[in-house]
């Protein structure tokens, strides 16, 4: 579990987040969603700690990171898989090197022991056969496979996702999401995940937060999120026709 | 004349004096805030650039990843280079011979000159010096758009989530790869330029093989090769550290990689030819 307590973060004079708290749950996807510029990013950041916020507080599983010592702030990062927006995979290394990076540097495996890890992990992002492969070789989805491959490689407590879903089609999408979600309840981990794709919202949001001008705006779950009357979030997620029609037809038939 | 007519011709004065002195002084201010932050900003970058050192030159957490990695930089820096460096430096001293064979005209200078020249400045200058710009260009370039490519595709910001020094995994293996391979390359310069100059000398048929050959034999002195090998293994520095700087700190996109690397060769060479002035000075001097 991650729990935040008022975190505000500035760059320079500006502020970016402006004292946010949530709660993450083991076990559940949790999604930040808010316009551009209204400080996912730089949140997700925080969390992961490639950004310190100014004040406030970041509690993993009862423990506050900025209070930790070195030993534990690099057991905890070996506790955190991420995929980022682009994928992030090391372009000199192929596939099965991508994957088995993180056991390379942290674990004390034999070679065999490692491939074997790799290609289970590969396997149950439902990848085989690209081993050899280099990351440009891949498309968009299986690139982003890959990731989450190399990211829940080492068994990870949390898992951070940025943007999972961009540059994929409606239907890759869903898989990733899917997966994403699947890989959360098998290994009952911490999942969160910024995103603006409204369809993994509805797919996979478990719980929701929404974040405008650096504010916490809203927090409930994919259910809530239809019969909001907050009209930061209506206008938000709403916004294309498609969703209007939607929200309309549920609250028709819940009404 | 009036008091009110004394007070006119003091305004006028005044106000004449400021017409004259505001652009002036605007000028001056102006001037003296650029090159305020002009100098703080060069300083901001030498103050960035050791800090950036004092994280490099931790332990590496896996002995066998670094291995790899000082083997992969081996092959990226230093074999890939050979070809180039072998190219031009067999070229310059073919050049070099041809000069001094051309300028040497009077008969009471011996032909063997044409040789010596060659060989001193194959060791002083001509390897070390211009072996190491050529090198800023090619391994320089290559090495800012490598890092500044994984910062702005979150390589970077992977490796520091999963808990890697980052700078430590991806320069040093560059710095010791450089610091190895780079001393091997100049000599292997300096023997090709001497070797290119005899070639030149014995197809343009200026001066005989036995004449360059007692030339180049002629008053070795050891320490110009120390000379040239601490001169190299100060440049291969260089040549590792101040591009990994430029690729490391850019922010953006594509386009900002490509002024990096652009950066990264001018600053590197520049720095090579301000040591190159330091080092002849304190050596030979």
């Amino acid at each position: 579990m991650i729990s935040v307590e008022n975190i505000q973060k500035k760059f320079g004079a500006v502020p970016v987040l402006k004292g946010i708290d949530a709660d993450f749950e083991r076990g559940k996807t949790s999604l930040i969603i808010g316009q551009s510029g209204s400080g996912k990013t730089v949140f997700l950041k925080s969390l992961l700690g490639l950004f310190q916020p100014e004040s406030g507080s970041i509690a993993f599983d009862g423990k506050i990171s900025k209070e930790m010592g070195e030993r534990e702030k690099r057991q905890l990062r070996q506790d955190m898989g991420m995929v980022f927006q682009g994928s992030a995979l090391f372009d000199s290394l192929n596939v099965e090197e991508n994957v088995m990076f993180p056991i390379k540097m942290f674990a004390q495996q034999s070679r065999s022991e490692m491939r074997d890890r790799v290609n289970a992990v590969l396997k149950r992002v439902n990848l085989e056969n690209v081993n050899e492969k280099f990351p440009a070789e891949l498309s968009g989805g299986m690139q982003k496979r890959v990731a989450i491959a190399r990211a829940i490689v080492m068994n990870p407590k949390y898992l951070f996702c940025d943007e999972p879903n961009s540059g994929l089609d409606p239907k890759t999408a869903i898989v990733i999401d899917n997966l994403i979600q699947e890989i959360t309840k098998e290994y009952q981990i911490t999942t969160v995940i910024n995103t603006h794709d409204m369809n993994s919202v509805m797919e996979i949001g478990e719980k929701i937060i929404f974040l405008k001008n650096g504010f916490k705006a809203w927090e409930g779950t994919s259910q809530e999120i239809f019969k909001t009357d907050n009209t930061s979030v209506v206008d938000f997620v709403y916004s294309s026709n498609l969703f209007k029609k939607v929200r309309q037809a549920y609250l028709g038939q819940t009404n | 004349m009036g008091a009110k007519a004394a007070g006119r011709i003091w305004m006028e004065s005044k106000l004449g004096t400021l017409k004259i002195r505001t652009p002036l002084f605007i000028v001056s201010l102006l001037f003296n805030t650029l090159a305020k932050k002009a100098c703080m900003n060069y300083l901001e970058h030498v103050g960035k650039y050791f800090l950036m050192l004092k994280e490099v030159f931790k332990k590496p957490q896996k002995r066998a990843v670094f291995s790899a990695a000082l083997f992969r930089e081996i092959e990226d820096l230093g074999l890939k280079s050979i070809g180039i460096v072998a190219f031009i430096s067999f070229f310059v001293g073919g050049v070099v011979s041809i000069q001094t064979a051309l300028n040497v005209e009077s008969p009471l200078i011996p032909k063997s000159l044409i040789g010596f020249a060659t060989k001193r400045s194959m060791i002083l200058e001509f390897a070390p010096t211009f072996a190491s710009i050529i090198l800023a260009g090619k391994v320089g370039s290559f090495i800012t758009s490598s890092i500044g490519t994984m910062r702005v595709t979150e390589q970077i910001d992977a490796l520091e989530v999963m808990g890697i020094n980052a700078l430590n995994y991806l320069v040093l293996p560059k710095i010791i790869a450089a610091l190895l391979f780079y001393p091997l390359l100049i000599f292997m310069a300096i023997f090709l330029g001497i070797f290119g100059g005899w070639i030149a000398g014995v197809l343009t048929d200026l001066f005989h093989s036995v004449d360059y050959i007692s030339g180049v034999q002629m008053d070795f002195d050891p320490f110009l090769i120390k000379y040239a090998f601490i001169k190299s293994v100060v440049f291969a520095f260089v040549i590792a550290t101040v591009p990994s700087y430029h690729g490391y700190y850019v922010k953006g996109g594509a386009l900002e990689v490509g002024r990096a690397s652009t950066q990264a060769v001018v600053w590197t060479s520049v720095v090579i030819i301000l040591l190159n002035y330091f080092l002849t000075q304190m050596l030979l001097g």
